[in-house]
């Protein structure tokens, strides 16, 4: 086994009491080793996304200084920190009172068996905290061999498009396929123009040099108008990795940020259910004999902090937690299926009860294939969404200020599977990377009715730039109109789709 | 020294970058002024964080949780906030603290400005108390601890009483040592501006502003020069009152202007508060130019040469333009001191001339 940092003999004996509930209850996780840290280690931990090392950047300064500003300013603290891998690393503060550091543990084997169980989380390696060590090495290796500021302004490049991914794409194994399509024939049979000649004089005639240089032109003259790439490309880090105007250097930190990308998305398809999933389960253990009575109040509170919303907002923890606890509650009762949707009696639907005792058994199947958007798609009811006082809100140009838009079932479920698609970020694909015959990049903003910040949307342009090495292009809508906003690495320009 | 330490270090840097470079902008805007806390300024940096595809923020709307009809207005801040774990980039602009000592330090090498040299540094002294001597009496708080075990060691070990099989230190009455202070004279490091500015009607908002923003960089610089400074500030029209700053900035009066009024009122004040013996005193006078009669004027410089420039470091005069004033004061000014070090003089026609105007106030370092 692995060891506790500085986990004091307490701690240590409530750590395999509470472990031994988990497993008791049906949890199935990855060992979890804790550590005590103080709190200005808990935010440097937490600065670097949970990693204990990482390559050095300004940005997680940026965030150290951040947290330690509301730490010391009583806004926020760090109650937990758990780290997706095999074994779970997660870390306890050391001033906490026991009843949080119980709370926190039962929380993080919620968390663990979510990452080992959920399928989202199945490609994602679980060797994390090695690799982003290594990470570490190669870049600091890059920076003691071209310079701190060349190397950090890279990364600076390379953290601007880190979202442009395709986050399904980890699970789906499919090959490439290869198609012998029309201009790979003609390609194959280019031939250049041979003049008729006798045998001796071929050679003068049709010198072997010319003949192959003609038929290079030929297979050229194909390649460029062929598509590029053929079907838009999701994978824009993909793209840029193959075929951008990259030093090798620079490909293999491109490549290093692709990779941490995409270890975190799954953290970001996956929040509700995540931090519902523990929630649901530290209450469940807290509550069925961990907890002390003196402890009840303490805990109250604390659980009562975690699921708070204040000012309207949506609470993951919160919505999670209540969403697996009514779906519990409605397979336990039998209120599903085609005879629940079907039945119109006030009284009978509030009296429907089949004893299926099923609840528990569905919500773990729930958590080990579903993610936020069929997760909310699928299990989020009309009784859910009045019951939990949902609404969705828009920004009001006259009152300059958001203001509650509607309480329809509809319009709610609507919102909140849209802000979920996709983390919530524009889809941008590759279209072209041939654009206009030149070697131009293409990408296009799927259009899903909502307009791109052009300011940002510009910088980002500048950036990729930077990366593709030649002029690039974005398609995208604004007030009706497709527009082409392109940067040629000196100079800003839009126009109207042609 | 912590792991993050250096990105915590570079970070820092990376701001003070862009404060310089953009300090023009910040100093014309004026609105760090606003943000100003104790000791530090919040400084909004849009341009720190890094790009990225996103959508438009305020089209985009949300879903929330709690009571409230349709149309109520919802909570303040509806974007999601809070750093967690480095994956969710953060929606808000980025604010960071900057001392004010620092703020100083950039303005000091953006604008090279010399560092303040306190006038007659020997004659100005101040006692100060220092610990850095030893008694053998002395109140228990202020004892030595070191000091008093290693004479009862040494007692012992003359005595012959101590052992180092048995290393017990015991220290009696004698032996103990308490801390004790010297009183030295160090060089005073006072210094007070007194602000005057002419709050009749022709100073609209305007030149009200430019005003304000100026003093607060005069006073960041100051500040960082000085331990302690005080600040005094003068309104006049025909009639000259002490307010504080609050009036001083947001005051409009109207009527004529007797600049004499302000100078002789700073006078008193030196006089009552501020003996040039003790203090070091910047005058900082802000108007549109414009003074009632040529006796006024005269009578401001009699009270110039004969009060005010003997006792103070330097006497800065911005002229600021207002679409009224006549902006005569400052000719007569630079007539009657051209070549004298101590008067410095610059004129403010914009916003863009405030930090020029700056350095030529603060570029001689008196």
């Amino acid at each position: 086994m692995f060891h506790d940092r500085d986990l004091t003999p307490e701690l240590s004996e409530w750590k395999d009491t509470i472990r031994q509930v988990a497993v008791d209850k049906g949890l199935d996780f990855f060992e979890v080793s804790f550590e005590m840290v103080d709190y200005d280690e808990m935010n440097m931990i937490a600065a670097y996304g949970g990693f204990p090392i990482r390559y050095p950047h300004w940005r997680w300064g940026m965030q150290f200084e951040e947290l330690q500003k509301q730490y010391s300013y009583g806004m926020a603290k760090i109650y937990e920190l758990v780290i997706n891998n095999d074994p779970c690393y997660a870390y306890l503060m050391r001033c906490n009172p026991l009843v949080d550091q119980k709370l926190v543990m039962s929380h993080v084997y919620g968390h663990s068996d979510f990452f080992k169980n959920n399928a989202w989380f199945g490609k994602t390696n679980r060797k994390m905290v090695d690799t982003i060590a290594n990470h570490a090495v190669r870049i600091n290796r890059y920076i003691d061999e071209h310079g701190k500021d060349e190397v950090e302004q890279f990364i600076d490049v390379c953290l601007s498009v880190e979202n442009l991914l395709d986050i399904h794409s980890p699970y789906f194994n499919e090959k490439v396929k290869i198609t012998e399509d029309q201009a790979d024939k003609d390609r194959l049979e280019a031939k250049a123009t041979r003049i008729s000649t006798r045998n001796y004089m071929e050679d003068y005639i049709n010198p072997p040099e010319v003949l192959a240089k003609e038929k290079q032109q030929i297979i050229d003259r194909i390649e460029e108008a062929e598509n590029f790439p053929p079907d838009p490309q999701k994978d824009v880090l993909l793209f840029l990795l193959h075929h951008g105007k990259l030093r090798s250097w620079q490909r293999d930190v491109l490549s290093i940020v692709r990779d941490e990308a995409y270890y975190f998305a799954p953290q970001g398809m996956t929040k509700i259910m995540n931090e519902g999933w523990a929630s649901f389960w530290h209450s469940n253990i807290m509550t069925g004999g961990i907890l002390d009575s003196s402890e009840l109040i303490d805990y109250a509170d604390h659980h009562a902090g975690t699921m708070g919303g204040g000012s309207g907002k949506l609470n993951p923890y919160k919505l999670g937690i209540e969403l697996f606890r009514d779906i519990e509650r409605r397979w336990n009762t039998g209120q599903h299926g085609a005879e629940w949707e079907s039945c119109e009696d006030a009284h009978g639907r509030v009296d429907w009860d089949l004893k299926e005792n099923k609840g528990l058994e569905k919500i773990y199947s729930i958590r080990s294939t579903h993610n936020d958007i069929t997760f909310i798609d699928e299990f989020m009811t009309e009784e859910f969404a009045v019951q939990q006082n949902l609404y969705t809100y828009k920004f009001d140009k006259s009152q300059s200020q958001y203001v509650l838009e509607s309480r329809d079932f509809r319009d709610v479920k609507n919102r909140l599977l849209d802000q979920l698609s996709n983390a919530g970020r524009p889809q941008i694909h590759v279209l072209d990377g041939n654009y206009g015959n030149r070697g131009d990049l293409l990408l296009d903003h799927v259009w899903t009715g909502t307009p791109l910040n052009l300011d940002y949307a510009r910088r980002t342009l500048e950036n990729l730039e930077k990366l593709w090495g030649r002029p690039v292009h974005l398609r995208t809508q604004i007030d009706g109109k497709v527009k082409i906003f392109g940067y040629n690495g000196s100079r800003h320009e839009e126009r109207n789709e042609s | 020294m912590r792991k993050i330490d250096p990105d915590a270090n570079r970070f820092r840097k990376i701001v003070r970058g862009k404060i310089r470079e953009n300090l023009k902008q910040y100093v014309s805007q004026g609105e760090l002024i606003a943000r100003q806390g104790k000791k530090s300024v919040s400084v909004p940096l849009p341009q720190i964080d890094l790009p990225n595809f996103r959508f438009g923020e305020a089209e985009q709307g949300g879903v929330g949780q709690g009571e409230g009809e349709d149309g109520d207005p919802v909570g303040a801040e509806q974007a999601e906030a809070g750093p967690e774990a480095g994956d969710q980039p953060g929606e808000h602009v980025l604010e960071v603290d900057v001392e004010l000592e620092e703020l100083a330090e950039i303005l000091g090498e953006e604008l090279e400005l010399p560092n303040i040299e306190p006038r007659g540094t020997s004659t100005i002294l101040v006692e100060k108390d220092k610990y850095t001597g030893i008694t053998k009496n002395g109140p228990e708080s202020l004892r030595h601890f070191r000091r008093t075990f290693k004479e009862a060691l040494r007692r012992q070990i003359s005595a012959g009483s101590y052992s180092a099989e048995n290393p017990v230190v015991i220290p009696n009455r004698e032996d103990r040592r308490y801390r004790s202070w010297n009183t030295t004279k160090v060089p005073q490091s006072n210094a007070v501006i007194l602000y005057m500015m002419d709050v009749s009607g022709s100073m609209g908002n305007e030149q009200k502003e430019i005003v304000r923003i100026e003093s607060f960089w005069l006073d960041t610089w100051l500040r960082s020069q000085y331990e302690n400074l005080e600040t005094r500030y003068i309104i006049h029209d025909a009639k000259a009152k002490v307010v504080d700053s609050h009036t001083f900035f947001h005051i409009r009066e109207s009527g004529g202007t007797k600049i004499s009024s302000a100078y002789s009122l700073a006078k008193d004040l030196i006089k009552k508060e501020f003996s040039p013996e003790d203090w070091n005193i910047y005058l900082f006078h802000f108007s549109d130019g414009d003074n009632w009669g040529g006796d006024d004027t005269a009578h401001c410089l009699e009270l110039l040469n004969k009060d005010l420039l003997p006792s103070v470091n330097v006497f800065c005069y911005g002229q600021v333009k207002s679409a009224y004033g006549s902006g005569q004061f400052i000719k007569d000014l630079r007539q009657a001191y051209n070549e004298n070090a101590k008067v410095l003089l610059s004129e403010i026609n914009s916003r863009d001339e405030i930090l020029p105007s700056i350095k030529t106030f603060l570029g001689k370092g008196h």
